[in-house]
């Protein structure tokens, strides 16, 4: 086996991969997305939940979803990263990981690596492009979950 | 790259004498053929540059990917060199000697390929791509439901009432199309389905193939289970109905000697490179008598014969078909890469294939965890194996294989509606060519049966 290989394939991925925390779809959320990889059709429907706040935080994320050990693992560790934290923490997670995915296999400044945590090990991805799309897919289900939940909340506010 | 091999000439191309046999007498293997085996084989090899190189690290390159595309003979990359070098120039205009010398080489391709496949040379029209040539028939046929055409088109007009019909092994360049016709002209699609081997299943042929069809597309041969159609029956049915039949020959032209008029369909596409040509060219094969009723469905220059402010006049075809700038060097190479199949034989490349199918189909069915999506018997089948891995998930199988060197497909191969009937999201799908060696086959077959383990499954490493 290669270097890249095992690079890619982490222990911690691969573990996420099974343990999938975050699966299984939960009622009460303030939004939802629905993703596809067009290039191997996987998909994930990700909600967000949100506390009752002024300003809101994440209570958690609740995804379903079929892919790649990449993706499964990535969600997974997406929804331990982003509980219990502001819109604006997971929106610098999203971004962090966005840089880590196109980093050409190098590790981030030690900042962006301390946020993202378990997620430093998808640093390898990096190396394989078509596999980048995996990564991403829920981190774009979040973002897009978000602007969703937000612009309801904001529209709820002006109507008020 | 400096080498140049020359086309290999292991015996006579076949002649314009056997253009019109049965299907059944070219499908034998022709006795003259040499086989492809051993020092033929690696003959063979020699003329494809790119089968000699590593990737990741140092691994030999092991591609099985060829129902993807194909790679090609430095056959095929010298015309397109020579062409382009010495006589490029825009076909069917201008009177000056390159002019010349490309419309000929241009026109000499129609005649190769329409030889290769056992039709006319005025009926093998240009494309870019076999989904263009699909694309080209829904298209005209639109036109025609609409009026244009006149009388001569009635035949390709559809609306309320009228069915298409297709298959669920179809990849989507044969079935998108022709939802898109029935969207725009009221017609209504229905089609064919598969057993759960993935074989077209005729009891319904007779309920499905009506008074009602005008038209019937399907392919010769699935882009994911390998499975060869029973284009015979089907044919047989649809002309008794009066409907049209347009075969996808995708799969079959590159390992199937292949020979429409025997096949009797009445239209067919095929991509040059598939099998052994370049990107950028395709075509599309209509009985000369329906190719002079069918409207254009591009249009603009090249296509036409008298053009004035407020109407136009359209060219015999193939012309007719093939508006603006044509794939002049694309279709040199494909002329390069047809002779260099027919030089071969394509009864050596089908047995060649078969043997690989069987290799293939033995050595998976003793993995642990792998199921075949497809004909588990090498009866009627391409050395074109689907499958998915127990616990996991295709691009992960890909991945693995890839750090081995082995280059196979991962996701829906285009194809999802076949993928949901035999019960899978998504297959990995290894596809040989003719210059697969048997090999080549184990060392997939090694690498696949590592691939539970690395996971940390239950299964050989």
């Amino acid at each position: 086996m290669s270097h890249g290989l095992e690079q890619l394939y982490q222990q911690v991925i691969l573990d996420h991969a099974r343990e999938r925390h975050g699966f299984g779809l939960r009622e009460g959320a303030a939004a939802e997305s629905f993703q596809v990889n067009p290039t191997c059709g996987d998909e994930v429907r990700l909600r967000v939940h949100l506390t009752d706040e002024s300003r809101p935080r994440i209570r958690a994320v609740s995804w379903e979803g079929q892919g790649c050990s990449i993706s499964q693992a990535s969600l997974s560790v997406l929804a331990d990263l982003v509980e219990a934290v502001d819109v604006k923490t997971a929106d610098d997670l999203a971004e962090a990981f966005r840089a880590l995915m196109h980093n050409r296999g190098q590790a981030l400044d030690a900042d962006r690596e301390e946020l993202l945590g378990d997620a430093t090990a998808f640093v390898g991805v990096a190396k394989f492009p078509a596999r980048v799309k995996c990564a991403m897919l829920g981190w774009m289900a979040l973002r897009d979950a978000l602007v969703r939940a937000l612009t309801t909340i904001d529209d709820g506010i002006k109507e008020n | 790259m400096t080498s140049r091999a020359t086309a290999p000439v292991r015996r006579a191309t076949a002649g314009a004498g056997d253009r019109f046999e049965p299907a059944d007498a070219r499908a034998a293997d022709e006795p003259g053929d040499t086989e492809l085996v051993g020092g033929a084989l690696a003959a063979v090899r020699a003329d494809f540059p790119v089968l000699s190189r590593t990737v990741r690290d140092g691994r030999r390159l092991v591609y099985l990917d060829s129902a993807a595309t194909s790679q090609k003979p430095m056959v095929v990359l010298d015309a397109e060199q020579e062409f382009y070098t010495r006589s490029n120039a825009a076909v069917h205009r201008g009177a000056h000697a390159l002019a010349e010398e490309a419309t000929e080489a241009f026109e000499d391709a129609r005649e190769a390929v329409a030889r290769f496949v056992g039709v006319g040379a005025d009926e093998i029209v240009w494309t870019k791509n076999a989904t263009e040539a699909v694309n080209v028939v829904a298209y005209a046929m639109s036109n025609a439901s609409v009026g244009r055409g006149g009388q001569a088109a009635r035949r390709f007009a559809v609306g309320p009432g009228d069915e298409i019909v297709v298959t669920e092994a179809e990849h989507h360049a044969n079935l998108v199309p022709w939802q898109e016709l029935c969207a725009r002209t009221g017609a209504t699609l229905r089609w064919l389905g598969v057993d759960d081997a993935g074989r077209l299943d005729l009891d319904p042929l007779h309920a499905v193939v009506g008074e009602r069809t005008r038209l019937v597309a399907l392919t010769h041969a699935s882009n994911v289970t390998g499975a060869v159609s029973p284009v015979a029956e089907v044919v047989a049915r649809a002309h008794a109905v009066g409907a049209l039949v347009l075969l996808d020959a995708c799969q079959s032209a590159p390992h199937l000697p292949l020979d429409l008029r025997a096949l009797d369909v009445d239209l067919a596409v095929f991509s040059g490179h598939k099998m052994l040509g370049p990107t950028g060219i395709g075509a599309l094969y209509g009985r000369r008598v329906l190719l002079e009723a069918m409207p254009p469905a591009l249009t603009g220059g090249s296509m036409v014969e008298v053009v004035t402010m407020e109407t136009a006049t359209y060219a015999a075809p193939p012309q007719r078909f093939e508006a603006g700038t044509q794939p002049v060097a694309q279709a040199v190479g494909l002329h390069a890469a047809v002779d260099y199949l027919s030089q071969l034989g394509m009864g050596a490349v089908a047995a060649h294939e078969r043997a690989l199918a069987a290799r293939l189909l033995d050595g998976v069915a003793g993995i642990a965890g792998v199921r075949v999506l497809g004909p588990t018997d090498g009866r009627d089948r391409l050395a074109t194996l689907s499958f998915v891995v127990d616990g996991v998930h295709p691009h992960d199988v890909g991945q693995v294989l890839d750090d081995a060197g082995i280059a196979i497909r991962v996701g829906h191969h285009c194809a999802q509606p076949l993928h949901r009937r035999l019960g899978a999201h998504s297959s990995a799908r290894a596809s040989a060519g003719l210059y697969t060696t048997p090999e080549e086959i184990d060392a997939f077959v090694d690498a696949l049966a590592g691939v539970r383990a690395f996971f940390g499954l239950e299964g050989r490493r």
